[in-house]
């Protein structure tokens, strides 16, 4: 085994050690912003370390820049997304709370 | 290790496929159907079919899990709660029945099929004769065009069917915007689509380019466009065209009548769909970028749904 192989399974181990964290933060958390900043954890970092092990292993240029291309829109998308997610959580909370003030106590 | 990641592979899309079934809130089906898609994508990516995974993955995941949500919206605003019923146990035996026969049947005529006499032997020694690399591209474009042709137009005749969904008085108006109520979101959203969009262009020009001679092609470079359209739509980055635009029916007719017009011509080579010598590589590259803007656009509006009132702000980019 070289170290490159040995590079790949490291990177590729610390990766879905991220993914594995993130995926029980999802599922253990209470609320959706702690459950986001877990995802966010395991698309950023998990992603990148497994995108790094590919790349070392593709073991060329051209396909190192694709692979950190994909990973850099992976990246965006996921940060959209989760902003957006997060906004739209906020929104349902204040409405909730809105819904609990009123007199008539009705939903919506 | 190759045949533990087949196996597993194989029980995820299994476990996928149960869960979206027999799950009764539908917007967990849907996401398990999503999930199945991509995990099917990756099963053709396996058997070295990447053609069928790109599709996979982009339209039957991609496109259809969107068209799903949608849809179950609309079930909601209609006071639908959109959870599975229990059905009759004799009507779910007889589905069952039906379809355990069914897989037999399709499992007996995949089976008889030597594993030698595959259509790459057939298709192989005519691909020079084309001069473009990619055998599913031949198939589709050359070797059973007509095939290909006929797609075209049932997907401009769905997109027709949703139209006729519009409400009186809304014809010919735009679809309801897709854009985000929320004024934070919406500026989220127009951040990512006016990255997205050129991005998507240029990927799915690359697409169709690669698609002579790598996998790729119309289809899958039509719902990387369609996909770039609706999010800058969602950001309010574009506007949605009203549905009697010149310049939209041109772009929505233009694929399947140049694909057409073409394979009119080829009687004058010799047969309908038939390219002259030397011209295929050139024909097909051509009926490819008409059929990809028309199926990414086709696309696009499927999605959006039929004109509604009220939905006709003025349009800031004049098309969709």
């Amino acid at each position: 085994m070289s170290w490159i192989d040995l590079a790949v399974l490291a990177l590729l181990g610390a990766g879905l050690a991220f993914y594995a964290a993130g995926s029980l933060g999802f599922l253990r958390f209470p609320d959706t912003a702690s459950r986001l900043h877990a995802l966010t954890k395991a698309d950023n970092l998990g992603l990148g370390l497994v995108a790094l092990a590919a790349a070392i292993y593709g073991g060329s240029l051209a396909v190192a820049a694709k692979i950190a291309l994909v990973w850099l829109f992976a990246v965006i998308a996921a940060g959209t997304t989760s902003q957006l997610l997060a906004r739209r959580a906020r929104l349902d909370e204040a409405r909730l709370d809105d819904a609990d003030s009123a007199p008539d106590g009705g939903l919506r | 290790m190759t045949f533990a990641f087949d196996l597993i592979l194989c029980l995820m899309i299994l476990g996928t496929a149960a869960i979206a079934l027999f799950v009764r809130d539908a917007l967990a089906a849907i996401a398990f159907f999503i999930a199945f898609g991509n995990l099917m994508g990756l099963a053709w990516l396996g058997l070295d079919a990447v053609n069928v995974a790109l599709a996979e993955i982009a339209i039957g995941a991609g496109v259809t899990g969107v068209l799903l949500i949608l849809a179950r919206a609309r079930l909601l605003a209609l006071g639908d709660a959109a959870t599975s019923t229990g059905s009759p146990l004799l009507l779910r035996l007889g589905a069952l029945a039906a379809c355990a026969g069914f897989v037999v049947l399709l499992a007996a005529a995949v089976l008889s099929i030597p594993p030698e006499s595959g259509l790459d032997r057939v298709v192989a020694p005519l691909m020079p004769g084309l001069g473009i690399e990619n055998r599913v591209t031949g198939v589709l474009l050359a070797f059973r065009a007509y095939d290909t042709l006929l797609e075209s137009f049932v997907l401009l005749g769905a997109l027709v069917a949703v139209w006729s969904l519009a409400p009186a008085g809304a014809w010919p108006g735009r679809p309801a915007d897709p854009g985000m109520a929320d004024a934070p979101m919406r500026r989220v959203a127009g951040t990512f689509g006016q990255l997205l969009l050129p991005v998507a262009l240029v990927m799915a020009a690359y697409l169709v380019w690669a698609g002579s001679d790598l996998p790729g092609g119309a289809f899958q470079a039509g719902t990387v466009l369609a996909g770039g359209l609706l999010v800058a739509g969602m950001g309010g980055t574009i506007g949605l065209p009203s549905s009697d635009q010149p310049l939209l029916r041109a772009a929505l007719v233009l694929g399947p009548v140049v694909f057409l017009a073409i394979g009119l011509a080829g009687v004058a080579a010799g047969g309908l769909l038939v390219y002259p010598a030397g011209l295929a590589k050139a024909l097909i590259v051509t009926i490819e970028y008409t059929l990809f803007l028309s199926i990414g656009v086709t696309l696009a509006l499927l999605v959006a749904g039929p004109p509604m009132p009220g939905a006709s702000d003025p349009d800031p980019e004049g098309k969709g």
